[in-house]
């Protein structure tokens, strides 16, 4: 068991999200940083796809009740257990009665939990990741609260001896592919999404960051016939500010969708600070699949990693 | 028409979706169309997402597993099948309350459509309304059937918060939120009736298909 002493402002179980009744509208969800969410699975010797803890911000504290080893990854927040530092990226063991502290971190803006076995929690819908809008997954559907109490499954043989993996760098930046609707964006508005700083505002949650920048005009006016909208996609409603859906973003949309942000770039949205500057980058198809089969190259080489170390 | 080729437009949604879109207008026949479509691709190892929309179907796929012109192809091939006649599903009735706190949008809706408030609730619950589709939240039914005289668009800036079980209308589109949300559409009702249990299978009340009729109740 792990025991939130002090839950932090938002934070959630989660995992990689849940891609079953998509057509009846339930969102993916997961966490936000999925490249943090496996590497720190992977640390801790569990299936990439186990549910662990996302932290926004924070600081927050939490007393494990049983030993085991964890790792904290996705974030520059400074850690300690029972006083001594924790090493984000690494695998760290742990015995029962110990306090992990997690201060906020530094630049960044979620920390990722994982511990030896994955978090307990029932499947709902397909997976155990928290469905906030919908009030269900995860912990009773609902972010942690000081006091809450989640089991973890038996870890399945991972040793405890410290090891670390190495994150990919991060900037304020992702590559974004045209959308459907990119053309019908007068010239000057196409020039300037390209373009401009993009300022995260507050109005953005788990379903989607709104940003703040020139105004983009599209010269065909009208709404389009609803359709299916993903994490990644680039909405621009009426008020010209756009919005990119995130885990937790509705099934379908009408907006139109000026952009879309690769797949392998949508961990970075998760580390980024309100009032912080974004840039969309312009892509190609390939570059995007290329990205892609990047990302996984990584992942195959952390496993491999981790096995040469034990 | 003999052969969907041409009808059928497909855009690309990212490196991992495409869209297929349909020309207007929308029509319940095409609608059906869509559904098969999807049930013609479901078993695709390729295909890791099937979402249909509003005479559109957005397909989500594993692009390290297979090339946007190969799955083009099979969407081409199998949107070439002949039409199969599908009878429509069963009859739901949504009571509703419409008006004052529960539909703040009542009188701009009137007005916009140059209506009295008393005409727009007639003409809303006098209809048969078909689910075209699921989507925006758990259970949220897009329901096509509403009078031409009702259509109105989505407001310029969505609501931070929509109550759990407003009736609302966007653009020609009429539906029931189940879950409080951020939302754009204009607020004309509200009803009591749940629409999403996460703890059943399948865990929405409405379908694709199901036909669906709204009665106009006193607060």
């Amino acid at each position: 068991m792990i025991e939130l002493l002090r839950a932090g402002p938002l934070t959630t179980v989660q995992d990689l999200g849940r891609s079953a009744w998509r057509d009846r509208g339930i969102s993916r969800c997961g966490a936000l940083d999925e490249l943090a969410l496996i590497q720190a699975n992977l640390l801790v010797g569990n299936a990439a796809d186990a549910a662990g803890l996302e932290f926004t911000l924070g600081p927050a504290t939490l007393r494990f009740q049983a030993d085991g080893c964890f790792a904290l990854t996705g974030t520059d927040a400074d850690a300690t257990l029972d006083g001594r530092p924790v090493r984000p990226g690494w695998r760290e063991p742990v015995r029962a009665g110990q306090t992990l502290n997690i201060a906020a971190p530094r630049e960044r803006m979620r920390t990722v939990l994982a511990v030896a076995g994955g978090l307990d929690v029932p499947l709902a819908l397909g997976a155990r990741a928290t469905d906030l809008k919908a009030g269900f997954g995860g912990w009773l559907g609902r972010a942690l609260r000081d006091g809450d109490t989640l089991p973890w499954h038996p870890p399945t043989g991972a040793t405890t001896r410290r090891v670390g993996l190495r994150a990919p760098d991060w900037d304020a930046s992702v590559r974004v592919l045209p959308g459907p609707e990119h053309d019908e964006f007068a010239a000057a508005s196409r020039e300037a999404f390209w373009s401009a700083d993009w300022t995260l505002t507050p109005q953005s949650n788990r379903m989607g960051f709104r940003f703040a920048g020139p105004a983009l005009v599209r010269t065909r006016p009208g709404d389009l016939p609803s359709h299916g909208v993903l994490p990644g996609v680039i909405q621009v409603p009426p008020s010209g500010q756009p919005i990119v859906l995130l885990a937790d973003a509705q099934t379908t949309g009408g907006y139109p969708k000026i952009g879309v942000v690769i797949g392998a770039d949508l961990w970075k949205l998760a580390q980024l600070r309100l009032g912080a500057p974004l840039r969309f980058l312009p892509c190609t198809r390939e570059e995007a699949v290329a990205a892609r089969r990047a990302r996984q190259t990584l992942i195959e080489q952390w496993s491999t990693a981790l096995c040469m170390s034990t | 028409m003999l052969s969907g080729m041409t009808d059928l437009a497909l855009h690309p949604l990212g490196e991992a979706a495409l869209c297929c879109v349909l020309p207007p207008p929308v029509s319940l026949g095409q609608q059906q169309r869509i559904w098969q479509l999807a049930a013609a691709l479901a078993g695709r190892a390729d295909v890791t997402g099937l979402t249909p929309g509003m005479n559109n179907l957005t397909i989500s796929f594993d692009p390290l597993r297979t090339d946007p012109a190969t799955l083009e192809a099979a969407v081409h091939a199998a949107w070439a099948e002949p039409a199969a006649s599908r009878a429509l599903g069963r009859l739901v009735e949504i009571p509703v309350h419409y008006g004052g706190d529960a539909g703040p949008d009542l009188a701009e809706v009137a007005a916009h459509c140059g209506l009295s408030p008393e005409e727009v609730v007639r003409r809303h619950s006098a209809a048969e309304y078909v689910v075209y589709f699921i989507g925006f939240q758990p259970g949220f039914a897009y329901l096509g059937g509403l009078d031409e005289a009702l259509h109105t668009p989505r407001r310029a800036e969505p609501r931070t918060a929509v109550p759990a079980g407003s009736v609302g209308i966007g653009g020609a589109q009429t539906g029931i939120y189940p879950l409080a949300t951020p939302g754009g559409w204009q607020l004309i009702g509200h009803t009591t009736l749940p629409l999403f249990d996460p703890a059943a299978e399948p865990p929405t009340r409405l379908a694709p298909g199901d036909r669906v009729r709204f009665v106009a109740v006193r607060a």
